[in-house]
């Protein structure tokens, strides 16, 4: 035997929860798929970030006589209506398209975490009575409780975020109540609580990292369904609201000019499933590798 | 299997109740007075206590979430205030034309999503497997109404093989349908790979295989059948998903349906036609939930009824 720690005190134990963690990034990192996503999303990141600065146009410079052009080697996507150069616009709506679905996602999951956490956790007649109060905002289904939500708040960028997370609380709280069951039942809670751990000090400490990962997966794939409900608010002109490159908006304004100018509806699309693509990508990677009972 | 189902039926009451107070809520949820935003911002004071008292905005509020939900149960959901029609009829002689685009999308979707599904997880790991599932994750991330506008400018504008829009002729129905059922069909196919890959690796159809079953037989015969069942419960969430998916759609194509109504209604802030119509699509959504919940049960014995 080499050198051995016979001299050291009793190793520290390790945290298990960053060890779980790097055991998820090893078998991440065996998923192509998961990889080639999680690098895209990294990519759309850093240009929403330096992309703006990087662009030949700002996103509201107007040429009205380059109007509706064709992609040329100056404007790579051709220009819209109001002769706006399309590339450009796009990389500057970058920004709001992952800052929509990135806000709503985090919205919903908080609510909807804590709503699932004291579901699971507590049982009895709390339960029955989130549990309701969920299947009631399922029963809306697709986009309608967003379109409820919105006619409510008016249309603006912050309220899609809001109606696309309220949309978002019910997937996650019942993931979360399951998940939080199956903790519950471990004997290791048992014992924690033994000793006198209080609910709230189980719930953060010992619950909640171990529904992280499914919490995680479904984030993810949310994002993507974000992205598309809110880029599907906009384009019904109850979403972000003109000038703004959002890429829904675009969309609408491309569906005017689509027996003219078909590039102007063509690229803000593209941009769209580029961006839900790669979320769903590592979405699935990351329930694979995270979770593989999970696998749908 | 008869008290599951009167239970499930049960089940769906609250439910019911409970979204009816949401959309009722909703027209009390709205900042400001929504006596004054329905009468405009030039109305005289009259004008506004008039509709006040039309709407019974004065009575005491649970009152009026009970004569709501009265009148709404004798099918009488108000009266449009763009339109000055009944929003029952509004909604539908509407109603029919989305139920018609969603139906045909359904079966696309399903026919589409179950055959891919099975060639892909009866060829599983091969180039075949592999490129189905590109597509179908592409179909999953398309928004359905820029499918739509690609599909309108290719096939109608330019080729001119289909019309650019409306609701009716066989031509017509063809481009909305597709735009509508891919993810649809992107959805289901994704699910039957998987469900019927679970089945495959089971017991029974090792057992199947060893006694000399040809390989076809056991495919179609014995994984297929129990391998549709988690299937079934999709289509039942797809059907929701369509009914609401129609609202883009319909736009894009200038369908008159009922989702482009809920949209128009919207806008033009009619209050009584958004709640009815959200409440129609709502109530149905529930019930084919119930219909595939019992379905489920009857297609699947082994689940435990409790």
């Amino acid at each position: 035997m080499p050198e051995t720690t016979i001299h050291q005190p009793v190793e520290k134990p390790r945290n298990p929860h960053i060890e779980n963690f790097k055991n998820i990034v090893k078998r991440l990192k065996k998923n192509k798929a998961a990889m080639v996503g999680g690098f895209l999303i990294l990519l759309f990141v850093i240009t929403a970030f330096v992309g703006p600065y990087l662009v030949p146009f700002s996103a509201g410079e107007q040429v009205l006589v380059n109007k509706l052009q064709g992609p040329s080697a100056e404007h790579w996507f051709g220009t819209d209506h109001l002769g706006r150069d399309i590339f450009s616009r796009i990389i500057h709506g970058m920004s709001i398209t992952l800052y929509i679905g990135f806000f709503s996602v985090v919205i919903g999951a908080i609510v909807g975490v804590i709503f699932g956490i004291i579901s699971g956790y507590f049982g009895g007649k709390i339960d029955t009575l989130i549990m309701r109060a969920m299947d009631i905002l399922l029963a809306f289904p697709g986009i309608l409780l967003a379109l409820g939500v919105v006619t409510i708040l008016g249309p603006s960028l912050n309220n899609v975020i809001i109606a696309v997370g309220v949309f978002s609380v019910p997937s996650f709280a019942r993931i979360v109540r399951g998940s939080t069951l199956s903790v519950k039942e471990l004997e290791y809670i048992d014992a924690v609580r033994a000793l006198g751990a209080s609910d709230f000090r189980i719930i953060v400490r010992h619950v909640l990292p171990n529904v992280f990962s499914p919490i995680i997966v479904q984030a993810t794939l949310r994002i993507a369904t974000a992205i598309l409900t809110a880029a599907g608010l906009s384009f019904l002109g109850l979403g972000a609201q003109p000038p703004k490159p959002e890429w829904g908006a675009m969309l609408s304004d491309g569906r005017n000019y689509i027996f003219d100018a078909g590039h102007v509806a063509l690229f803000p699309g593209l941009a769209i499933v580029i961006v839900v693509l790669a979320f769903n990508i590592f979405g699935d990677g990351l329930r694979d590798a995270l979770d593989p009972k999970m696998k749908s | 299997m008869f008290v599951f189902t009167i239970r499930r039926i049960l089940q769906t009451i609250p439910v019911l109740l409970g979204v009816t107070i949401l959309v009722f809520l909703m027209m009390h949820l709205v900042p400001g007075d929504a006596a004054q935003i329905i009468a405009g911002e030039a109305a005289s004071q009259q004008t506004i206590e008039q509709i006040r008292e039309r709407l019974g905005l004065n009575d005491p509020l649970p009152m009026q979430y009970f004569n709501f939900l009265l009148n709404a149960l004798q099918g009488d959901l108000g009266t449009s205030i763009q339109s000055g029609q009944e929003v029952t009829e509004e909604v539908f002689s509407r109603f029919w034309v989305t139920l018609e685009l969603a139906f045909y999308s359904m079966i696309l979707s399903v026919f589409i999503g179950l055959i891919a599904g099975i060639i892909s997880a009866v060829r599983h790991y091969t180039l075949t497997d592999a490129l189905t599932m590109i597509i179908a994750l592409f179909g999953l991330s398309m928004p359905n109404f820029w499918l739509g506008l690609m599909l309108m400018q290719w096939f109608a504008i330019e080729l001119k093989i289909f019309p650019v829009s409306g609701w009716g002729s066989p031509e017509q129905i063809v481009l909305p349908v597709i735009a509508l059922g891919t993810a649809g069909a992107a959805i289901i196919a994704r699910m039957t790979r998987s469900s019927m890959l679970e089945v495959i690796s089971q017991d029974y159809i090792r057992t199947a295989r060893a006694k000399g079953v040809k390989e076809r037989y056991v495919i179609y015969k014995h994984a297929l059948k129990n391998a549709l069942i988690p299937v079934v419960t999709v289509i039942g969430l797809e059907f929701g998903t369509l009914l609401t998916g129609a609202v883009l759609t319909e736009t894009v194509f200038s369908i008159n349906g009922l989702g482009r109504y809920i949209v128009e209604s919207i806008q033009a802030r009619d209050f009584p036609a958004v709640q009815g119509s959200v409440l129609v699509v709502a109530v149905i959504f529930i019930i084919v939930n119930l219909l595939v919940d019992i379905s489920y049960r009857f297609l699947n014995k082994r689940i435990d009824l409790n």
